[in-house]
């Protein structure tokens, strides 16, 4: 195994902010101040060792955060994305999406596995912030329906750890569909009463915090997540005021009612298994 | 009248047939035949125009200051409209109007993002981008209209939810995610019309129904082609770029199986002919429930769950 490419290509990507070009070795903190070692950084989770930024995490080592040493296995998504407006902006859609999947070695953004956590049997669905920003077109919004149906078909709670700009704009007026299909997919998790937690990392936003994210019926964010539904900068524009510092944090939603829990990523495993004891069927 | 930029020609025969009226009211000239010629030159130029519209223009038309709004729309097809207000959570928005109303002899629940039609009451409706109030007085609606079991009437005409402060402190994103699922869940025959523009979020919170119209001249789209130019292509001067690539047509829409039905507005769009395009989307609406009262609660839901579960092009 080629570490450069398997390892530490999909994290130096993963960066949200980047202010100078990254060398293969170290890369520069999502607080922006620090540098830090790529190998150093891939063994603390993606988290910054200095100020405890929690920066994304790619498929892979975001599985092994929620399994832990646990066994899982992948579950099939048949559906290959077909580029149904045959869009073009300055590159090809179809192009884009060739490089993304080059790039994390995955088919879209959105991934299905299954396994335990602690104790209990779940299906999980996870987006992949490296693949076009986690954007939500016609196969994440298929896999997530898949994932529901998987959970129902298998009895067992569902996950979901969205990270993701929103909905796939290069889909057009298709992803926003994605919004209703996902929601139509958790109207038919509650049908069941099969148990929905929502993990909300860095960041959720738009579309997608607009659909499935913020219906879980427990909602948990990570640290210093950014989730929200307009941006930042859109906002400080309409209002033309400046937002707090805290603004859209995982924090700020707890103080507002949106969310149930804010965990560090090193307890997120600890966290959802002490939920699913609970709600476990 | 608002002239679009591709309607130039249009004002100017307009001014031309005004000046004509003014001089036969103030002398004895007889003016008949030369207003004749300008208004047949006239509809010359909007057959033109109107005959091949780029989405471009089109965006333009959708959010033509004109453009008959809820309200107008409201008024001219149904009866005795009875306001209700307020999410009973925490305020009443007023970018979402709402009520009792009679089509026909049929009672119905109307709910719609209004625009408003001048300075005043632009600002009272905020432009129609509504706030989770807004939306969970929506959702509070729907509600009513499956207990009730009235059909659900409604209009989309937003450039979508409103980016503020407070609309995130209060939860714009769960307030629109919700109002689908209880849009999902309403047992009673719900239609949704896009009148003007169908922008993203905040659209979709109000288009989850068991039959989608649009009118020819609207829009719906998953972000503004403004903001899909800034993002994709790094720059504000690619928005016409971008109409043509986002597929935000009614007749884009209804060739993706988005929406179900387009209402044809006549040469020189809704904004000219209101009365007309009212009296279409009447006939529209009222075929729709008929249709839909042939479903049972049961299958009504069914159907639009699955409608968009299993959405694929
Ligand atoms: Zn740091």
């Amino acid at each position: 195994m080629n570490w450069l490419t398997d390892y530490v290509k999909p994290k130096l990507s993963s960066l949200v902010t980047r202010k100078e070009p990254p060398s293969d070795l170290w890369t520069k903190c999502g607080c922006g101040e620090r540098t830090l070692y790529v190998s150093d950084l891939k063994e603390n989770l993606n988290i910054c060792s200095y100020c405890d930024y929690h920066m994304n995490m790619d498929v892979n080592s975001r599985l092994k955060n929620l399994f832990g040493d646990n066994a899982f296995e992948f579950l099939e998504v048949p559906f290959e994305n077909n580029d149904p407006l045959k869009f073009k902006d300055l590159k090809k859609y179809s192009d884009r999406m060739k490089d993304a999947q080059k790039k994390t070695d995955q088919k879209d953004a959105a991934i299905l596995a299954q396994g335990e956590i602690g104790n209990t049997k779940v299906v999980v669905f996870i987006l992949d912030f490296n693949f076009m920003g986690g954007s939500m077109g016609q196969f994440v919004g298929e896999a997530f329906k898949i994932g529901c149906q998987n959970a129902i078909d298998l009895n067992c709670p569902f996950i979901s750890v969205a990270s993701s700009g929103g909905a796939r704009m290069q889909e057009g007026i298709v992803s926003l569909m994605q919004l209703p299909k996902t929601v139509a997919a958790v109207n038919l998790l509650d049908q069941h009463k099969i148990p929905y937690i929502s993990v909300l990392t860095h960041p959720t936003t738009g579309g997608v915090s607009a659909s499935f994210a913020m219906l879980g019926d427990i909602i948990i964010a990570e640290k210093g997540s950014m989730i929200g539904f307009a941006g930042k900068r859109v906002i400080e524009e309409t209002i033309k005021e400046q937002l707090p510092e805290d603004f859209q944090t995982a924090e700020y939603l707890l103080e507002h009612g949106m969310i149930d829990m804010v965990v560090h990523r090193k307890e997120l495993n600890q966290s959802l298994s002490k939920v699913l004891s609970f709600v476990k069927k | 009248m608002f002239y679009l930029d591709f309607e130039e020609k249009l004002e100017k025969f307009d001014i031309e047939i005004q000046s004509l009226i003014k001089l036969s009211k103030e002398s004895d000239i007889d003016v008949d035949g030369k207003i004749n010629s300008i208004e047949k030159k006239k509809q010359i130029e909007l057959n033109r125009i109107y005959s091949n519209l780029s989405p471009w223009q089109i965006v333009k038309l959708a959010r033509h200051p004109n453009r008959p709004k809820t309200k107008n729309f409201i008024n001219s097809i149904f009866t005795q409209f009875t306001p209700l207000y307020g999410d009973r959570l925490y305020s009443e928005d007023n970018a979402i109007i709402s009520g009792f109303a009679f089509l026909d002899k049929l009672p119905v629940i109307i709910l719609g993002t209004e625009k408003g039609n001048d300075m005043n009451t632009r600002i009272k409706h905020n432009f129609g981008m509504a706030k989770p109030e807004g939306y969970r007085k929506s959702q509070r609606i729907m509600k009513l209209a499956s207990k009730l079991n009235l059909p659900l009437i409604c209009f989309i005409d937003t450039s979508g939810a409103y980016p503020g402060k407070d609309a995130e402190e209060r939860g714009q994103a769960e307030a629109i995610a919700q109002s689908m699922k209880v849009a999902l869940n309403c047992e009673t025959p719900c239609i949704s019309v896009v009148i003007g523009e169908g922008g993203s979020g905040g659209a979709i919170a109000l288009a989850t129904s068991d039959i989608v119209i649009m009118l020819s001249n609207s829009i719906y789209s998953v972000i503004s082609p403004e903001g899909c130019s800034s993002i994709l292509w790094k720059s504000s001067d690619f928005a016409e770029t971008a109409s043509n690539s986002l597929k935000i047509t009614a007749k884009d829409c209804l060739e993706l199986k988005i929406i179900d039905q387009i209402i044809e507005e006549p040469v020189g769009g809704a904004h000219r002919h209101h009365e007309k395009v009212s009296s279409d989307l009447k006939k529209a609406l009222v075929k729709s429930i008929e249709d839909l009262k042939l479903l049972t609660k049961d299958e009504l839901i069914r159907k639009r769950n699955n409608r968009y579960l299993n959405y694929i092009v």
